[in-house]
């Protein structure tokens, strides 16, 4: 099915009162819940193509399988689950709501991500990622969870960061960080948050959220909220 | 350090008028006049001095005059005044050179090397005054055909948006300049039955009642973009490129994030608002077509889509993907189009002027037989209402414009907008400025200046014999070149004056 009829067809479903929707069979279509309202629960059988919940601002989604490039791009709110992998720039922009995704990701991902009062998203990997993890991320905290048995051997993660928090459990090695990261200690408030991140995780996926806790994480913050502050001659 | 940058400017301070009313400290956010109170004289730092003559024009006995500094160094073809005092500036800072505004140098200006044609006798001119003059503009791409059953358009049309004159006004972010200079814009946008662009600083809540005349952006940094700011504007843009910073990105310093401006972009307050150079889902035309079809389907196919790049070389070759990939206008900004902030390098050495660039675009869409699929807006310098009809005779379908409407609000091109420190309260989010741009009077300058222009633009278009703008859009045999060589002449696609 074209992306546009079942992009259309999930609008009518939902103006018509649907608010459980389960769509099987799902290959590569783009735009998936892009422009539904907020009550709206999806369930997706497949691999959705990219740009999986752009813009999107309240729906639930729930995939099983894995999801194609920029998921949860600009999104504002909502919850995406992914049973599976992700491609590159999951969370793009993201500036809301929670994507937990239950093994690797591709390059780029929580890349830009922002932040302001309640608006706080959340991008949980249960595996890795790959180079510019968290490239220019403004806002928003990001969990690499490292339970697929694979290291962590992202490059120049966090490059241009300058606001919001990454949780790595394992290690990273200062030379994988961009010029504008630091690994920091975690203090008790950052546990709780981090408890709570795997709590969710771990609920979705069915797995034991001890097992996850009881790894070391080593959190990684931006050295300045300024980072190009003296670039310049005024 | 002591630094060696001699003042741009001199205050002349005519004692036998000055009463030591104080107005000018008070209206200079520079700091450069204060009152001595102990000798009882006026003072000047004439180093602090940006020229932006606020306080000789508010000088209630006229008693000042602010003229260029009367010293010079060893007059130098090669390094004159301005490329010292940079080439000092930075070596005493060590940073790239930042400005505001417009490229200020000398590169040709094709306007003024373009001459439009009037009817005489064979065909008669139409008086504006007696007849009726179409200004009118439908913006978004237009079918291939269209199909009529029984009298009544059979065809669906792509979206349209209908603007009462072909001049819109151009993305000026929140944040970048003032509260009430975007509420100024908006509402003379409103008045004027135009479109006003929020630019990527997001859209404060309380200017959302001018949403039947907006068009938001949509740019690498994703500010303050949500449903509802996608759902109430007329059209969204895509902003790759701005023409005063072909290729780069932008920084918002932390010192303008105040608490407002951090809510409408939705990030935290003091921290830098940065927007990457490219869009990171955006690396091809392909790309482009994906976030093109997602605010396509975020907007349920209802608004035109519009792609603003900058001017540059190959824009002709990059405006037909643009096409392809589903935009329904394309909007290209020129070198000399403005910033509130950008590298002095690369605005001045940057892009190409927009003239080339309408011909260029225009040529190659017709070429390809796309032509009809979008609209063109061309941005980047456009001066007075001349402009503007050579620019749609040139082949636009409409302008933007940005730097004029601001200085129909007073601004008198200091280039100090990248500082934070505007006098005339427009690219400034300090209080004690910003209050000082009334948005109703602001708002009514700006519409005195475009029902101006739209008078003159009715004049031209009678003398030409025509009476509708639709009429020429782009036709180039109104125009003639004059002080143009073989090459400009093709590459603008016109004959010269006499032929």
């Amino acid at each position: 099915m074209y992306y546009r009829d079942l992009n259309g067809l999930l609008r009518s479903k939902v103006a018509d009162g649907a608010t459980t929707i389960r769509i099987r069979n799902v290959c590569g279509q783009r735009y998936i819940a892009t422009n539904l309202p907020n009550h709206v629960d999806i369930s997706i059988d497949g691999t959705p193509g990219n740009d999986l919940g752009a813009f999107m601002d309240g729906p639930r989604i729930v995939v099983y399988g894995n999801v194609q490039d920029a998921c949860g791009n600009t999104m504002s709110s909502g919850e995406i689950i992914v049973h599976g992998r992700a491609g590159d720039v999951v969370g793009m922009a993201m500036r809301g709501g929670n994507i937990f995704v239950r093994e690797d990701i591709g390059y780029r991902g929580a890349i830009h991500m922002k932040q302001y009062g309640e608006r706080k998203p959340l991008l949980v990997i249960g595996g890795t990622a790959e180079d510019f993890f968290g490239e220019y991320m403004a806002g928003g905290t990001a969990l690499l969870l490292g339970l697929t048995g694979r290291a962590h051997t992202a490059r120049f993660i966090g490059t241009g960061m300058h606001g919001g928090t990454i949780y790595v459990r394992g290690h990273v090695d200062e030379s994988q960080l961009g010029a504008e990261v630091a690994i920091v200690d975690v203090t008790d408030t950052d546990l709780r948050e981090i408890e709570q991140a795997v709590i969710s995780f771990a609920s979705h996926f069915d797995l034991d959220a001890r097992d996850i806790l009881s790894g070391g994480f080593i959190k990684l913050l931006p050295v300045t909220k300024r980072p190009y502050g003296r670039l310049y001659t005024y | 350090m002591k630094s060696y940058v001699q003042p741009e400017f001199e205050v002349i301070r005519k004692a036998d008028r000055c009463i030591k009313c104080q107005v000018c400290a008070r209206q200079c956010g520079w700091g450069v006049h204060s009152y001595d109170a102990e000798d009882d004289i006026m003072q000047a730092q004439e180093e602090k001095c940006v020229g932006c003559q606020r306080c000789a024009l508010f000088c209630p006995t006229k008693a000042l005059v602010i003229r260029s500094y009367s010293g010079n160094y060893r007059p130098n073809a090669n390094w004159t005044d301005d490329r010292i005092r940079d080439l000092i500036r930075q070596s005493e800072a060590g940073g790239v050179m930042l400005t505001g505004m417009g490229c200020d140098k000398p590169h040709t200006v094709y306007w003024d090397h373009l001459l439009l044609n009037a009817s005489q006798v064979t065909n008669p001119s139409i008086d504006p005054l007696r007849e009726p003059m179409e200004l009118t503009t439908f913006l978004g791409g237009k079918p291939d055909r269209i199909d009529v059953d029984e009298g009544k358009l059979a065809t669906r049309l792509p979206p349209q948006v209908k603007i009462d004159i072909p001049i819109l006004l151009s993305a000026l972010s929140y944040g970048a300049v003032s509260y009430q200079a975007q509420e100024a814009l908006m509402r003379a946008a409103s008045e004027l039955g135009t479109l006003c662009n929020t630019g990527e600083g997001g859209w404060p809540k309380n200017l959302r009642r001018y949403a039947n005349n907006t068009i938001v952006q949509c740019a690498s940094g994703r500010f303050g973009i949500d449903r509802e700011y996608l759902e109430l504007a007329q059209i969204v843009e895509i902003k790759i490129g701005q023409g005063a910073k072909p290729g780069i990105g932008g920084h918002l310093p932390g010192e303008k994030v105040t608490e407002e401006v951090s809510r409408t972009r939705m990030i935290p307050e003091g921290t830098d608002a940065i927007s990457p150079a490219p869009h990171h889902d955006i690396y091809s035309i392909e790309d482009l077509a994906q976030l093109v079809y997602a605010l396509k389907e975020a907007t349920n196919y209802e608004k035109p889509i519009s792609v603003k790049i900058a001017a540059v070389h190959n824009s002709a070759a990059i405006a037909t993907g643009i096409v392809k990939a589903g935009a329904d206008i394309v909007a290209i900004d020129g070198l000399r189009g403005g910033t509130g902030a950008a590298p002095k390098i690369i605005r001045d050495n940057v892009g190409i002027p927009i003239e080339l660039a309408i011909a260029a675009v225009d040529t190659r869409l017709r070429q390809e037989g796309l032509r009809n699929n979008c609209s063109l807006i061309a941005a980047g310098g456009f001066r007075n209402s001349g402009d503007v009809v050579k620019a749609i005779a040139l082949g636009a379908d409409a302008v933007y414009i940005g730097t004029a409407a601001l200085m129909a609000m007073g601004c008198t091109l200091c280039q100090k907008c990248y500082t934070g420190i505007c006098n005339w309260g427009i690219c400034t989010q300090d209080p004690y400025l910003t209050k000082r741009l009334n948005p109703e009077i602001g708002a009514r300058r700006v519409v005195n200046l475009l029902r101006g222009w739209s008078l003159e633009i009715k004049e031209m278009l009678g003398g030409l014999g025509v009476n509708a703008i639709e009429s020429l859009r782009g036709n180039r045999l109104h125009l003639r070149g004059i002080g143009l060589n073989e090459w400009e002449l093709e590459a603008l696609g016109v004959r010269g004056a006499g032929n």
